[in-house]
């Protein structure tokens, strides 16, 4: 405990960088993810195509890379500079968007295609039809594997902590520092993250009642 | 993109042509119907009736012919498609409500996003329809809580909304439970006399022979006959109809 409260310094400020990166990483990777998922459904072959490869090349490559990448190579292509951890958010959202398409168009395919011939019997446009009725739906049939990316999403931020980013990864190092016990500061870390992680699940649940669609 | 189209048809089928891979489906399919008309498709399952149906707002692409609707042939993709859809109505064998959307919401939904209908006066619009076909009760549920019958009945109110020109029904109550059915029927048939042209998929001979103008007979992907109900049940031409009503009458 006093490892905890002697360096609360250390935990607020990691933790807090940390649900920085988290949030706007979590809301630009959702935004991204449904505009990639909504192009592969296209009707247009190259959106298709291009949305395709996006999510195969970034999927496939391991975070570390895309964020080495971000933090280390795109100072040297002369472009606008960013800070760290601008790089370490650009980093996840690309990333993570990748996940949260696959998960969306997997709800796309859950939404019956009747759905998608009723909305364009009405008259509405491809776009329209997308985000007036598929997408509701599909939505609502993914939350628990969307969860699971951002579930995940919150843990690879400490991944940016290799990166020059301060956040929760960056503790145990700081504690070391200070000459605090490492076990002890890595398992009060651990369970900071377990608390965050357990609150997503209750959100998760609450969102499934709230949005049960029934057939 | 506008064509001359024969006589007064609001809907007119020119030598239209579609394949599924090596199955034709639809061979040379010529068809008008013209204004207040109630045209009835009948004929055995795989004839080609359901898909001829979807192609007139082309929820089938077509191969080969043309398919106009009130003079105008319709267009590719995009959102001169999406204009002319919505001047035909359609039901659909399997109601396809909008299932995270309430009854009322279903039938305004077009009337705002597409007819740019403010939603007050949509949603009068609606709940007089939905009073209509016998659902205002229902008007604040989810489609999942109502019967069959009630989610086809509503189905129609949200195609009624737009203000058709023209509707299309693809056997609207195969998918229904008997008692249910008439309750549907009785919908149509109160359409069909108020003078709404009609284009009706169906196995129904009851409704046939009740509402029709005229039965179109299809078989193999071809219009085999095209009479007047009366004529068509009581002296059918081909051995086809002959055959196929046999079969019905025979239960």
């Amino acid at each position: 405990m006093n490892t905890l409260l002697n360096n609360s310094d250390l935990f607020v400020t990691g933790f807090r960088n940390t649900l920085i990166l988290f949030f706007f990483s979590a809301i630009f990777a959702l935004i991204l993810g449904t505009i990639v998922a909504s192009l592969r459904v296209s009707p247009v072959p190259a959106m298709r195509a291009a949305a395709t490869s996006y999510v195969n090349i970034v999927r496939n490559t391991p975070l570390t890379l895309v964020l080495f990448f971000f933090a280390l190579g795109y100072p040297k292509l002369g472009l606008v500079p960013i800070d760290f951890t601008t790089a370490a958010i650009i980093g996840l959202s690309l990333y993570t968007a990748t996940y949260v398409a696959e998960a969306v168009r997997s709800g796309i395919n859950t939404v019956p295609v009747g759905q998608a011939e009723a909305a364009r019997a009405i008259g509405l446009p491809f776009t329209q039809t997308l985000t007036l009725v598929i997408l509701p739906q599909a939505f609502r049939a993914v939350i628990p594997p969307m969860f699971s990316v951002f579930i995940a999403l919150l843990k690879n931020t400490t991944v940016a902590a290799g990166f020059s980013v301060f956040e929760a990864g960056a503790i145990r190092a700081n504690l070391s520092e200070r000459g605090e016990p490492a076990l002890t500061g890595l398992l009060w870390v651990a369970l900071v993250f377990i608390i965050l992680v357990f609150m997503l699940s209750v959100l998760q649940r609450k969102l499934e009642q709230k949005w049960k669609v029934t057939r | 993109m506008t064509t001359h189209v024969p006589g007064d048809a609001l809907v007119s089928l020119n030598g239209v042509n579609k394949h599924y891979g090596q199955l034709h489906v639809l061979k040379d399919i010529n068809l008008q119907v013209k204004k207040g008309e109630v045209v009835v498709v009948i004929g055995p399952s795989g004839s080609g009736k359901s898909t001829l149906c979807r192609a007139i707002n082309r929820l089938e692409t077509i191969e080969g012919g043309t398919i106009s609707i009130d003079g105008k042939v319709l267009p590719e993709e995009g959102k001169e498609l999406a204009r002319l859809r919505a001047d035909v109505g359609m039901v659909f064998q399997s109601f396809n409500l909008f299932a995270h959307k309430t009854i009322l919401e279903n039938v305004t939904l077009g009337l705002i996003k597409v007819r740019g209908t403010p939603k007050a006066q949509a949603e009068k619009e609606a709940m007089a329809l939905l009073e209509r076909v016998g659902v205002g009760a229902q008007a604040r549920k989810l489609p999942a809580q109502l019967s069959g019958g009630q989610q086809q009945r509503v189905a129609i109110a949200r195609a009624l909304a737009m203000k058709p020109k023209v509707m299309l029904f693809d056997d609207p109550t195969s998918a229904l439970d008997p008692e249910m059915i008439n309750e549907v029927l009785d919908v149509m048939v109160q359409l069909a006399k108020e003078g709404m042209t009609m284009v009706v998929v169906t196995h129904e001979m009851g409704f046939a022979r009740k509402a029709a103008d005229r039965v179109v007979f299809m078989a193999d992907g071809q219009i085999v006959e095209d009479a007047k109900p009366e004529e068509f049940f009581t002296n059918p031409q081909s051995n086809r109809a002959k055959d196929f009503l046999s079969k019905l009458l025979t239960h």
